[in-house]
């Protein structure tokens, strides 16, 4: 058993004896996952230190001849920054739900859940091959599940938790269809051979396009992209630390790393690839503005995420343009991924320091009904207002190196850069508003009034993000995802452009919100989120509740009384001139039946013999 | 002998409650007994390996035309001897002591029965025992839907069962002498499967000849399997059985359709296949995607699930109409995780009846603090029904989709199919989750609190559920034993 595969296996056991042998003990489960989350981070860092990556370990899952898909570990590049997000973020959730749901009747079940998702992500990051990262995808599919409905008596996340899943399937739809095609035309599923097929041999460009973008599908629902991205808000009825870690950290974040592993595809896919950048940006819009007008604080984080990952999905998407010959190929995906990896870092603080203000101001989550809590909660408040600057790309902080990543590449496409700006903007703007409703002014109810500074165990994981929040983007960090030859440490103009457009954001944020009860400009549209919602819902009453009604009454009438029940008539008919030989019940009947065919059946064979 | 064995304890079992012996302890005794056996052919299918036929027993009947009485396993077969004893095994397990109407020996007799009669035709080296032993299996079918099952029209629901699957036998029998007159070679005629096999494979019979014997049995094999557009039985009539025959149903008598295409139709007719394959992958559709729509608009819970496995038996068509053994051993994988999560369904169905006054999804909820093991054994069926990875079911459907794509360089219409079944993933997360949120979450308060206490058996439940666990993880352990 490598190294690797104990990291990959160990949350697997601690969420099966959680489950199995640990119901009752609910203190027991919670230091079982955590401990767990621990072995694995540290497991990380080791694994990460060494330098031969080679042979962690594979597993034949599935064999028929020469079909084999296998479960298999493979950790280089992109995978080892994505593996010690999973691991230490993971770790410090852990350390703060210890906290936050101390008082949780389902608390075993809750870390059971925690744990099962870190077996599921780890798997995305380790995989191989496409064929496996679908099996985890799946898996991490489920545990979101699991975890958004922990509150399941409430009818709101039960329905959240159903409508995550099935969202999450459409897209899985898409990438199984890619994954197949893919099966088709190579062969293979395996990453390094389809690589090196591709290099060898002439592919259909139609095909590999389709490919693509099948593939992209699962992205768009993981990574909830419109128009797949219903799910995420909804998601926040969750917990909040789960929101943290699973919604804004790490899962959400998987379809961009998957489409990190398929880059080589994307490279020969152009068309695809264009796809992918639109439905960034258009994401990346769409969520920013959403943002502006919601009032609950974990709803704003979550169009904000939306929007992050829109920008992260557009960035990957231009690995597959081609300039003067040559593709902006890694470059371009590993500016998204680096947005991916510092987003990991101040996101994952925002929603845990939302979670401590929810926690303290009695678990009310309506940012109007906050206000002032920089007096009593001034460390929580601080890493909070330091998270907002690093997502407003203020510098020296971690998001703007990467956002600025991203905006060097998106250069290339002028159209791009400017929604890219605009966003900045907007994002900068409703971060602001957020931060003067909840932290200055006065308390606008009792909750805020009562609220104090939460326990030690929920500020430590804090101050550690916050670190990871400032520094990450710093030269050590950002030369492991950005090769500065292609893309350099920010210098000339563009920065200074971007930290004005940030200071924009906040400064008219600032002014329009400082001193107000209540929302002063409410954009209906907006606060409805396009009303995508209710169009979807009838879109599904139509599609498929409808249609569902018809082929039932299809099949009652059409098939059950006309088919059947009239061959079933004429056999009665029949039935009833025999009369005469009615024994009158139903052993009878059966009993004559059996008699007859096996007869029927002798008398045959010996006309035939 | 330990084939022979296996089919005879059963119907001994049944002899003996027949003539006094206690009910329940018997009938237990004897599926245990099974189930120790079938775990024991495994092993040594897993030690030889599946391809050739093991433990063969045979007694000559009529020389010519050759009928011989006989048993033995290959992989196949085996795969479906261990789900046939271990549903059994659940089956009367959870079934209780007496019948509602106080009665014991019919209602403890027919599951051993029927047990057999699917033992017999998995085993059977003889076309026409085959045949034989699938109807006898039939009949305690019928009995104990039109005896104890639930609901007023449950005779009605016999009769239509009984003409449908009668039909169908028919049907089938038709194509069964037709295929076995045309084998017929130098005046030496068989029922033997494996020669007539041999016979086809050296005779090969122009295309027009098989297209047509093949209809006939596809048609009657299918119709046993519940094949769109011949499926309307199979819902009421599991929604209407007792919980066992349901189970035992569902689970394996159904699959004897499957097993008869993959052991008689496509070896002995390949080129039939091709000639009704563009119908085929359309009916198979209808199977998933239709009969998927259908089961969506289903209100009550038992309906909902017997729905749900005519949809799922799609997918096994899928399989065998890829034509390679990626799709067939994929098709066999998953007519075991679908004997074993369907009859797990019924099961814990079975046991929200007996709790509840109805099964009506709308007018339940919030079951879980309740039944909190029922709730999360639920939770572990459906989402071993809906195709999560971990379980049997999601490594069958993986491997038939990798089956239908093997080597495709371009889309055509096995992999148009497999495309548009692929649909079929969404549509039943969409109604198994809706009867999970419905049955188990939300609020408490809303719908029936329940009339009986907790009676449910765990060993069964747990048993079939590790099953599907195990053979999830390590599906080699099945597919291992079939031909490649």
């Amino acid at each position: 058993m490598t190294t690797a595969f104990i990291i990959l296996l160990l949350p697997l056991v601690a969420a099966a004896s959680n489950l199995f042998l640990l119901r009752k003990k609910a203190n027991l489960s919670a230091y079982v996952s955590t401990l767990s989350a621990a072995i694995c981070l540290v497991l990380t860092l080791g694994l990460i230190r060494q330098s031969d990556l080679k042979d962690l370990g594979s597993f034949n899952w599935i064999k028929i001849a020469d079909f084999e898909l296998n479960i298999g570990i493979e950790l280089q590049g992109l995978g080892l920054g994505m593996i010690l997000v999973v691991t230490l973020i993971g770790f410090l959730i852990h350390l703060f739900s210890l906290g936050y749901m101390r008082e949780d009747a389902g608390k075993a079940r809750y870390f059971s859940g925690l744990s099962l998702f870190m077996f599921s992500m780890t798997g995305i990051v380790f995989a191989d091959n496409l064929a496996m990262m679908f099996i985890f995808w799946e898996l991490v599919g489920v545990s979101s599940y699991l975890l958004i409905g922990h509150w399941y008596h409430k009818n709101t996340a039960a329905e959240a938790a159903k409508k995550a899943f099935f969202v999450n399937r459409i897209g899985d739809f898409g990438f199984m269809i890619g994954i197949l095609l893919i099966w088709g035309a190579f062969g293979s599923v395996n990453f390094v051979e389809i690589e090196e097929l591709l290099r060898n041999g002439k592919y259909d460009a139609g095909l590999l396009n389709w490919s693509v973008f099948c593939i992209f599908c699962g992205a768009i629902g993981k990574s909830a992209q419109v128009p797949l991205h219903v799910w995420l808000p909804d998601a926040m009825e969750g917990p909040t630390p789960v929101s943290a870690l699973i919604h804004a950290a790490t899962m959400v974040a998987a379809g961009v790393f998957m489409l990190t592993k398929v880059l080589f595809l994307i490279q020969v896919a152009p068309t695809a690839a264009s796809v992918i950048q639109y439905v960034g940006a258009i994401t990346a819009l769409i969520a920013a503005l959403m943002a502006t007008q919601q009032n609950d604080i974990k709803k704003i984080l979550a169009y904000s995420t939306l929007s992050q990952l829109g920008y992260m999905i557009m960035a990957v998407g231009f690995a597959g343009l081609w300039i003067g010959g040559e593709s902006l190929g890694e470059s371009a995906s590993n500016a998204g991924f680096f947005h991916l990896y510092t987003h990991a870092f101040f996101k994952a603080l925002l929603f845990l320091g939302s979670g401590a203000i929810i926690y303290a101001c009695h678990h009310e989550q309506n940012i109007w009904k906050m206000g002032g809590l920089i007096g009593p909660m001034k460390i929580t408040s601080i890493t909070f207002l330091i998270a907002t600057a690093a997502l407003a790309g203020i510098y020296p902080l971690s998001g703007f190196y990467s956002k600025d990543a991203i905006m060097t590449v998106a250069l290339n496409k002028p159209i791009l850069l400017v929604i890219g700006s605009f966003v900045a903007f907007l994002t900068a703007f409703y971060m602001t508003r957020l931060c003067v409703v909840v932290f200055f002014g006065k308390a606008r109810s009792w909750s805020a009034e009562e609220a104090k500074e939460v326990p030690l165990l929920m500020l430590v994981p804090l101050l550690v993000l916050t670190i990871g929040a400032i520094f990450a983007g710093q030269t050590f960090s950002y030369s492991w995802f950005v090769d500065p030859k292609k893309i350099p440490h920010p210098e000339g103009v563009l920065p200074f452009i971007l930290t004005a457009i940030g200071v924009a954001g906040i400064v008219s944020g600032f002014f329009l919100y400082r001193g107000r009860d209540q929302e002063p400009y409410p954009v209906q549209v907006l606060a409805k989120k396009f009303y995508l919602d209710e169009i979807y819902i009838i879109l599904v009453r139509i599609f498929q509740d409808a249609v569902a009604w018809v082929a039932k009454q299809i099949d009652e009438l059409l098939i059950d009384k006309l088919l059947v029940r009239g061959g079933a008539r004429l056999v009665t008919e029949i039935g009833s001139m025999l009369r005469g030989m009615q024994s009158g019940n139903l052993q009878g009947y059966a009993f004559l039946f059996g008699v007859g065919v096996i007869l029927v059946l002798y008398i045959i064979n010996a006309a035939i013999g | 002998m330990i084939i022979d064995l296996i089919v005879l304890i059963p119907i001994i079992a049944a002899l003996a409650i027949g003539l006094g012996a206690e009910g329940r302890k018997t009938a237990l005794g004897a599926a245990g007994a099974n189930l120790i056996l079938g775990v024991i052919v495994i092993g040594e299918l897993m030690r030889r390996g599946g391809e050739e036929l093991i433990f063969e027993t045979s007694t000559v009947i009529l020389e010519n035309p050759k009928l011989t009485l006989g048993f033995a396993v290959d992989g196949m077969s085996g795969v479906l001897v261990l789900l046939t004893v271990i549903v059994t095994f659940c089956a009367v397990y959870i079934s209780p002591e007496k019948a509602p109407d106080g009665r014991v020996k019919l209602y403890h007799i027919s599951p051993l029965l029927i047990s057999a009669g699917a033992l017999g035709a998995f085993c059977s080296t003889d076309l026409f025992f085959l045949f034989a032993f699938h109807e006898l299996a039939l009949i305690p079918t019928f009995l104990m839907i039109g005896i104890y099952g639930h609901g007023r029209e449950r005779l009605a629901i016999a009769w239509k069962i009984t003409i449908y699957l009668g039909v169908g036998s028919l049907v089938l029998l038709g194509g069964l002498i037709a295929l076995y007159s045309n084998l017929t070679s130098d005046g030496f005629a068989t029922f033997k499967i494996a020669e007539l096999t041999a016979i086809a494979e050296t005779m090969q019979l122009d295309q027009e000849v098989q297209k047509w014997i093949f209809l006939p049995l596809f048609l009657g094999f299918g119709i046993l399997v519940s094949l769109f557009p011949f499926h309307s039985w199979a819902a009421p009539a599991y929604a209407s059985a007792p919980t066992s025959v349901a189970m035992l149903h569902a689970g394996v008598l159904k699959k004897f359709g499957l097993y008869g295409i993959l052991r008689v139709a496509m070896p002995m007719l390949p080129k039939g296949f091709e000639a009704w394959e563009g119908l085929i992958l359309v009916l198979l559709l209808g199977n998933i995607i239709y009969v998927g729509l259908v089961t969506i608009s289903q209100r009550h819970l038992d309906r909902m699930l017997g729905n749900s496995s005519v949809m799922h038996m799609g997918y096994a068509f899928l399989g065998i109409a890829c034509v390679n053994h990626i799709g067939w051993n994929g098709a066999v994988l998953m007519m075991f995780a679908h004997g074993l999560s369907i009859a797990l369904l019924f099961a814990l169905c079975g046991s929200l009846r007996e709790r509840l006054n109805t099964l009506e999804l709308s007018e339940i909820g919030g079951l879980t603090s309740k039944v909190p093991f029922l709730a999360v054994s639920f939770g572990f069926a459906a989402f071993a029904s809906i195709g999560l990875p971990g379980f049997a079911n999601f490594a069958s459907e993986v491997t038939i989709l990798f089956g239908a794509f093997n080597g495709a360089g371009e889309v055509g219409n096995l992999q148009k199919a497999a495309i548009l079944a692929l649909w079929g993933v969404v549509i039943s997360a969409v109604y198994m989750l809706r009867a999970y949120r419905n049955i188990f979450q939300g609020d408490s308060t809303r719908g029936l609190t329940l009339v009986r206490r907790d009676s449910l058996n765990k060993i069964p439940i747990i048993l079939m559920i590790a099953v599907l666990l195990l053979t999830g993880f390590f599906p080699n352990l099945i597919l291992s034993m079939l031909p490649s």
